[in-house]
């Protein structure tokens, strides 16, 4: 009777899950190195952050064109506002996972720093010095960051819903080793 | 005609020997620059100071007598950023309370062919003089003489930030100068 549930495809859920483990290291990491003095710790935080904003950023497009040329495993029954939720989640956190990096790659610029990723390569600026850009772009930065976060949260609270009260698929899809 | 051709002549000869004898002497504070570019993490930071008093005398006929001595003002910094700017004045950094002032001396110019030239100097920052050797070009500009030249300092040789910040994989040891100078021609009386 119980045919084998459909899973995500392999490049869909090793892009979710390195995504995913970027995402929580760059959140607390920029928490933190904000509220540090001057240092050359605080440069080079700054530095790694950066750089995992940019494998972000660089991830998201090959991923993108993955998720829009592949259709993902059908929607396991739930009702429909659920249903809508999980969506639209999905939509955000796709939105935001570009618009976070972009925001920081852009504030550095407008703040004057380039980002040089992993110290070597250049990336280019697209906008130049702008003291009062750079303070709007880290407002930005932040507020997407903290929603980006938030919908993290929420879409993990799903997949737990799904996985420990549902006791359904959901979760066993997309996990790296799942059956 | 004769008479006429003689006057022409000497005139001639009077202007080349005024020529000869104009030295750029009044640096063009406003038109001058003092750059510097750091490398954080491999990221090039562009800065500046603001405040210099540069002396020079310059006589492109003569550049091996030519001198300049320049002061700068390090609380006049701008190294990129507010945070940036309240952390290189400190202790660790130029320590401007102890020492407001970094200061080069030349002690000769060489000639270097064409436009070319290098300014070997002492260069005293924090306490500590070095040796420095900053080629240069120099061009004219109307009756402005226009220096352009800079070299590379290395902040250790300096003690330019110590302590935690002598971590030179955070901010590079090297940092490019860059100056441009303006300076006015002024007639010196031929000796």
């Amino acid at each position: 009777m119980n045919k084998p549930t459909e899973r995500y495809t392999g490049p869909a859920i090793a892009a979710h899950w390195l995504i995913a483990i970027l995402i929580l290291a760059a959140f607390p990491l920029g928490l933190y190195m904000h509220e540090l003095t001057l240092s050359p710790t605080k440069l080079k935080l700054y530095s790694y952050h950066k750089w995992i904003g940019m494998t972000v950023l660089l991830l998201f497009v090959p991923r993108i064109l993955w998720r829009l040329t592949h259709r993902p495993p059908a929607p396991l029954p739930m009702p429909a506002w659920q249903h809508k939720i999980a969506e639209g989640t999905h939509h955000l956190l796709y939105l935001l996972m570009f618009l976070v990096p972009l925001s920081g790659w852009l504030m550095s610029s407008a703040k004057g720093f380039q980002v040089v990723y992993f110290g070597v390569l250049p990336i280019p600026d697209l906008i130049g010095k702008d003291k009062g850009l750079g303070e709007l772009l880290e407002e930005m930065h932040e507020v997407l960051s903290w929603s980006l976060i938030s919908l993290v949260g929420l879409h993990l609270a799903g997949a737990l819903k799904h996985h420990i009260i549902d006791k359904d698929s959901t979760l066993r899809r997309m996990l790296p080793f799942g059956k | 005609m004769k008479i006429n051709h003689i006057a022409l002549s000497a005139a001639a000869l009077l202007l080349a020997g005024a020529a000869h004898a104009v030295e750029f002497k009044q640096v063009d504070a406003a038109k001058s620059s003092l750059a510097f570019t750091s490398k954080q993490m491999g990221v090039p930071v562009p800065g500046s100071f603001k405040k210099f008093n540069a002396q020079l005398a310059f006589d492109p006929a003569k550049p091996t007598a030519a001198s300049t001595t320049l002061e700068i003002d390090l609380a006049s910094i701008d190294a990129g950023s507010k945070d940036a700017n309240d952390e290189v004045v400190g202790k660790q950094w130029f320590n401007v309370k102890a020492f407001p002032t970094a200061k080069f001396v030349s002690t000769g110019v060489k000639a270097l062919g064409g436009n070319r030239f290098e300014a070997v100097g002492k260069m005293t920052i924090k306490g500590q003089t070095r040796d420095v050797t900053a080629p240069f070009t120099f061009k004219q500009d109307g009756a402005n003489g226009v220096f352009d030249g800079g070299f590379v300092l290395k902040r250790m040789d300096f003690n330019i930030g110590e302590g935690p910040w002598s971590d030179v994989s955070a901010v590079a040891n090297e940092i490019e100068i860059k100056f441009h100078v303006v300076a006015a021609p002024v007639a010196v009386a031929k000796k």
